[in-house]
């Protein structure tokens, strides 16, 4: 069953004060169990800080955390961040060891038999796309940026975590690898039912990866909401600036053909012949992009499986579900 | 060198290679203590300036001190409280290792790179865990290379242990000089660089036996 192994991550009035200045003010939110939270904001926001006083690299000044209703602070660290993968900006695989050795980092520090580790590493190589035969016994030094970053997944993902706290994990990759590395984490979280706490810079990758995305400044929370809503409603101007003046289209990527009300009045016979056929699972962006590039004001819409036609989407539809937004 | 005398004298070493096997294995043995100890101090020292880094500048002054003084005089200076002994030859000989082993220690362990000691923090390493196998792994490279330059000079240094009385080759060459017999004296130098070169290169390749993920990269 999905969702049955990640953990419940809650922020209560979190503060860290350093001696000149506070990188996170009072910060409360709740990630529950099962979804990926993503922390966006500005450079200096208090995104690391955040995530770092998950695992204890960083001690809150005040306000608890808490895993699954246990506070962290009551926990010994050394044994918290054996639950917790860990996916730091830097990657920071350890040159010394195979790709092999590295994915079986946690699993041995648990002391795990060594026949179990080893099935688990090859397991794991394989999900993240890393053929074993080919890159088990590598050094991290033979391998491409992007295939280290799958790799420092591949070891956070080890011991079944049931929090895991990425921390821009895919910076370093050209953005065709960070399609597809977003499209294998969310497969593999939906697969694992991991609690994920994600940090990026990238509103368009928060948008694509998060359940909920909470949106930081200055060390505060400056909204927490899932993405379509965020894109519907900003709370305030700098949110609003944040997500970009796309934002209507970036919500269009958001909604699919098949959850549109569509017009099923029309035959199928009757729609405009050079209108793209378009399947439930498309996106209304591409929808309109396809539309927009046929000079046409309507497409059919069929379903995915069986291709049973649905009914007709208009342009007019779709504008006035971007108009419907605040 | 007496008239008419040959440079080397073939003879003399075909019926000295007893007298060479024993200087040579004495060689080797005060090497090697001085090393294995001098790298046993290194090490103690190099944990507690990791630790507390306020003693680095007083350790380095004081084994920079002892590096600086003449070995001779470090010799002769010993002699009254320690004899014509093997302890005054390793205690001279082990003070000279401790600058360039506690320099590369500390380097070596200073060097391994920031991002991987946080993963390994992260994922739930303790101290002591992430210090012998992560970061003590990692440093092995530079630690190796203070042992190679170490070894060297020890070996270089222990001919001059010979002065009270316990030489390895050395001894050859004090006797070929006091003699005035080349081939002593050539056999004693020569013996001498090639156990250099040869335990060097014995370093060179148990670092990279230690260490083959250096030899991947590219
Ligand atoms: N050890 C520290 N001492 C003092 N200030 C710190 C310390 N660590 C972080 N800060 C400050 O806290 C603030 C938040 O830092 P943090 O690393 O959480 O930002 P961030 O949102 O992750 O930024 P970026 O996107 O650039 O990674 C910054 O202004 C930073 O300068
Ligand atoms: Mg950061």
């Amino acid at each position: 069953m999905p969702n049955a192994r990640g953990a419940t991550v809650e922020f209560r009035d979190v503060t860290k004060q350093y001696a000149d200045q506070v990188a996170v003010d009072g910060l409360s939110f709740t990630v529950p169990a099962g979804k990926i939270c993503i922390l966006v904001g500005p450079s200096g926001s208090g995104k690391t800080t955040s995530l770092k006083m998950v695992n204890r690299l960083i001690e809150p000044t005040s306000g608890a955390i808490l895993i699954d209703g246990t506070d962290v602070l009551q926990e010994d660290p050394v044994q918290l961040r054996r639950r917790i993968g860990y996916v730091i900006q830097q990657v920071g695989l350890f040159p010394h060891q195979t790709i092999e050795e590295n994915v079986g980092t946690v699993p041995r520090l648990l002391g795990w038999p060594k026949d179990r580790i080893r099935s688990r590493s090859i397991e794991l190589l394989a999900l993240v796309g890393l053929d074993p035969k080919r890159y088990a016994a590598r050094y991290p030094a033979q391998l491409s940026g992007g295939e280290r970053q799958r790799a420092g997944v591949a070891r956070a993902l080890a011991a079944d975590p049931p929090v895991m706290l990425m921390d821009e994990p895919f910076g370093a990759v050209d953005p065709i690898v960070r399609d597809r590395l977003q499209a294998e984490l969310l497969r593999i979280q939906r697969d694992q039912g991991t609690t994920v706490l994600f940090v990026t810079h990238d509103i368009d990758e928060a948008i694509r990866l998060g359940d909920r995305i909470a949106i930081m400044k200055d060390g505060k929370l400056v909204q927490y909401a899932p993405p379509g809503e965020l894109l519907a409603h900003p709370a305030n101007e700098f949110v609003a600036q944040f997500v970009g003046s796309d934002r209507g289209l970036k919500r269009l990527g958001l909604l699919t053909a098949g959850g549109a009300d569509l017009d099923s009045g029309i035959e199928r016979a009757g729609v405009d012949p050079r209108a793209p056929e378009l399947k439930a699972s498309t996106t209304l962006r591409d929808a309109l992009a396809l539309m927009l590039e046929r000079g046409v004001q309507q497409a059919p819409v069929v379903d995915d499986n069986d291709g049973r036609y649905l009914g007709v989407l208009t342009l007019a539809k779709i504008s006035k579900m971007l108009g419907s937004q605040a | 060198m007496t008239e008419g005398e040959p440079l080397i004298r073939w003879d003399w070493i075909g019926s000295h290679l007893d007298e060479i096997g024993f200087r040579l294995l004495q060689h080797v043995e005060l090497t090697a203590i001085a090393v294995t100890v001098g790298f046993i101090i290194a090490f103690v020292l190099s944990l507690l300036i990791l630790r507390i880094p306020r003693i680095e500048g007083p350790v380095t002054w004081v084994t920079g001190t002892l590096y600086t003084i003449p070995s001779l005089a470090l010799f002769a200076l010993l002699i009254p409280y320690t004899g014509l002994t093997l302890l005054s030859a390793e205690i001279g000989l082990v003070s000279y290792t401790l600058l360039i082993l506690i320099r590369n220690i500390v380097r070596g362990i200073r060097d391994v790179p920031a991002d991987v000691i946080e993963a390994a923090t992260g994922m739930g390493y303790d101290n002591s865990d992430r210090f012998w196998r992560v970061e003590v792994p990692l440093a092995t490279a530079v630690i190796i290379a203070g042992v190679r330059v170490a070894t060297i000079s020890t070996i270089g240094l222990v001919t001059v242990t010979a002065l009270i009385g316990q030489g390895g080759f050395g001894f050859l060459i004090l006797i070929g000089i006091q003699r005035f017999f080349s081939t002593e004296l050539i056999v004693g130098a020569v013996c001498s660089v090639s156990l250099a070169i040869f335990a060097d290169a014995m370093l060179v390749l148990l670092q990279r036996r230690l260490t083959p993920w250096t030899r991947v990269a590219g």
